[in-house]
């Protein structure tokens, strides 16, 4: 009983300098996340750090590597033959498919020179290995292999064999980040494929939904229908599934309908992933609409910057 | 005494790696949050190691890692090592089952203060499973209390024994 008694003597004597040293770390700390919330000091921190940083990052992704490779390893034969014939049986329908479409793509492109438009069916593409690990404790982002030296953008999109999974949202040397199509803040353009019907799909933190909000009550979408990306705002290029909607509802105020939606991309933390190059045609898809809204003159300052970055998407 | 520092450092450097890794996504809100677990018994069986700017420190570092909000978690773990060594002379002479109690309620002050500095940034709540986090937490303490000071006894045996 005299230790307990012994030791807090110390503690409480200089009790108030702690509280004085907590009060100016908390302080600090507070600095520091206003300053990194405005300036985005942590991504050049962590640029500056990457050599340091991403070995840790391989390294805590390396027991999750290991059991997935044992997991491989172990698989019995039957499984992977049984995987095997069901693959190939994929990929006779898909060549059969694709043997199909060849003369169809062939036709489109006539009819494309016709209309004197670029043509997108070329896709420049690269791929990439997720790294796996966990990125902040709610955030729907994944860690991809390659970096800045690897020519990764910020912005390029990233696709899966099954559809869109997000876009690069942060360089580092040799790895970059990328926010999948659930995060609460992502935002995708799509197209109902069968009606043409736009919209925009939002993350919302849950990994297997997207949810299309703000559509009229008398808009032309059901269940079960497709929704690709529609190429608007010029950062995702069209044509890619973005997912299936698997449920209507009315939103809050009850004045529009909201799609929730199953995303078509495989989302789960492991496999490979492509990272689409821009085009690097530079006269690319037509500007997008640049008559709509009032005219430039008329926008203020910071207006100017924004439009050179939806052009300047292409080259 | 030397052994004695690259332990700490270890045992550090170890937690940062659980934090980040990944687990099955069904499970992956419950994480217990290790380096606010591993200082915590640091802080109890040191007296002079953990202070509130190694926390800090620790906690810069993590937030490099995770790159989430630079000095989100210097500030969480800054504020949970205060309270630890404030009541440090009660909480190690506490029983078990007191201490889990008491890691507890600091891991749910961790969580609550880390709500708060996600609703000023602006960004999602939290899954509600996460809640159960500091649970957790609490739960395994014991199991992580009992072997790190299996681990620092070993190492503190041995370099009693070569000095």
């Amino acid at each position: 009983m005299a230790l307990p008694q012994k030791e807090s003597t110390p503690i409480f004597s200089d009790a108030t300098a702690g509280t004085l040293r907590l009060i100016a770390y908390l302080a600090l700390a507070a600095v520091l996340m206003v300053l990194d919330h405005r300036n985005g000091w942590l991504q050049r921190a962590r640029y500056a750090t990457a050599a340091a940083i991403v070995p840790i990052y391989k390294l805590a992704a390396a027991p999750a590597d290991w059991i997935h490779g044992a997991g491989v390893a172990f698989t019995q034969r039957s499984k992977l033959i049984d995987e095997n014939r069901q693959l190939r049986e994929t990929l006779m329908l898909a060549e059969a498919r694709l043997n199909r479409m060849h003369s169809v793509a062939q036709q489109n492109e006539r009819l494309k020179q016709l209309l004197d438009t670029q043509h997108l069916l070329g896709m420049h593409a690269q791929l990439a290995r997720l790294i796996d690990v966990q990125l902040g404790p709610t955030r729907d982002r994944v860690m991809l292999n390659v970096g800045s030296r690897e020519g990764v953008r910020v912005g390029q999109t990233v696709i899966d064999s099954h559809g869109v999974m997000g876009q690069v949202v942060e360089i580092l040397p040799h790895a970059s980040v990328a926010m999948l199509v659930t995060d609460p803040d992502h935002a995708v353009p799509v197209m109902v494929s069968r009606t043409g019907l736009r919209g925009i799909a939002h993350g919302t933190g849950d990994p297997g939904q997207l949810v299309v909000s703000n559509l009229p009550l008398s808009s032309d979408i059901t269940a079960g229908d497709q929704l690709v990306t529609s190429g608007l705002g010029g950062r995702f290029p069209g044509g890619f599934p973005v997912g299936t909607v698997t449920r209507l509802e009315r939103d809050p105020s009850g004045m529009f309908l909201q799609a929730l939606v199953k995303p078509a991309a495989e989302l789960d933390r492991s496999g490979e992933v492509l990272l689409l190059r821009d085009q690097p045609d530079p006269v690319g898809p037509p500007a997008p609409a640049p008559q709509v809204g009032p005219p430039d003159s008329l926008a203020p300052a910071a207006a100017a910057p924004r439009k050179r970055t939806a052009t300047g998407a292409a080259p | 005494m030397r052994a004695h520092g690259w332990t700490f450092w270890i045992c550090i450097a170890l937690s940062l790696l659980l934090m980040l890794m990944p687990l099955p996504a069904m499970v992956q809100p419950l994480k217990p949050y290790w380096p606010a677990l591993v200082l915590v018994y640091w802080a109890l069986e040191t007296s002079d190691r953990v202070t509130v700017g190694l926390a800090f420190g620790v906690g810069l570092a993590a937030d490099l890692l995770n790159g989430a909000l630079l000095g989100d978690q210097a500030l969480r773990l800054a504020v949970l090592v205060f309270i630890v060594l404030r009541f440090r002379s009660r909480l190690r002479f506490f029983p078990m089952w007191q201490q889990a109690l008491a890691v507890w309620l600091l891991l749910l002050n961790n969580h609550v203060l880390q709500a708060l500095i996600r609703a000023f940034a602006g960004d999602p709540r939290m899954p509600v499973q996460s809640w159960l986090a500091p649970a957790v937490g609490a739960a395994i303490w014991p199991f992580v209390f009992l072997l790190l000071d299996d681990v620092h006894t070993r190492v503190r045996g041995k370099g009693a024994k070569a000095t």
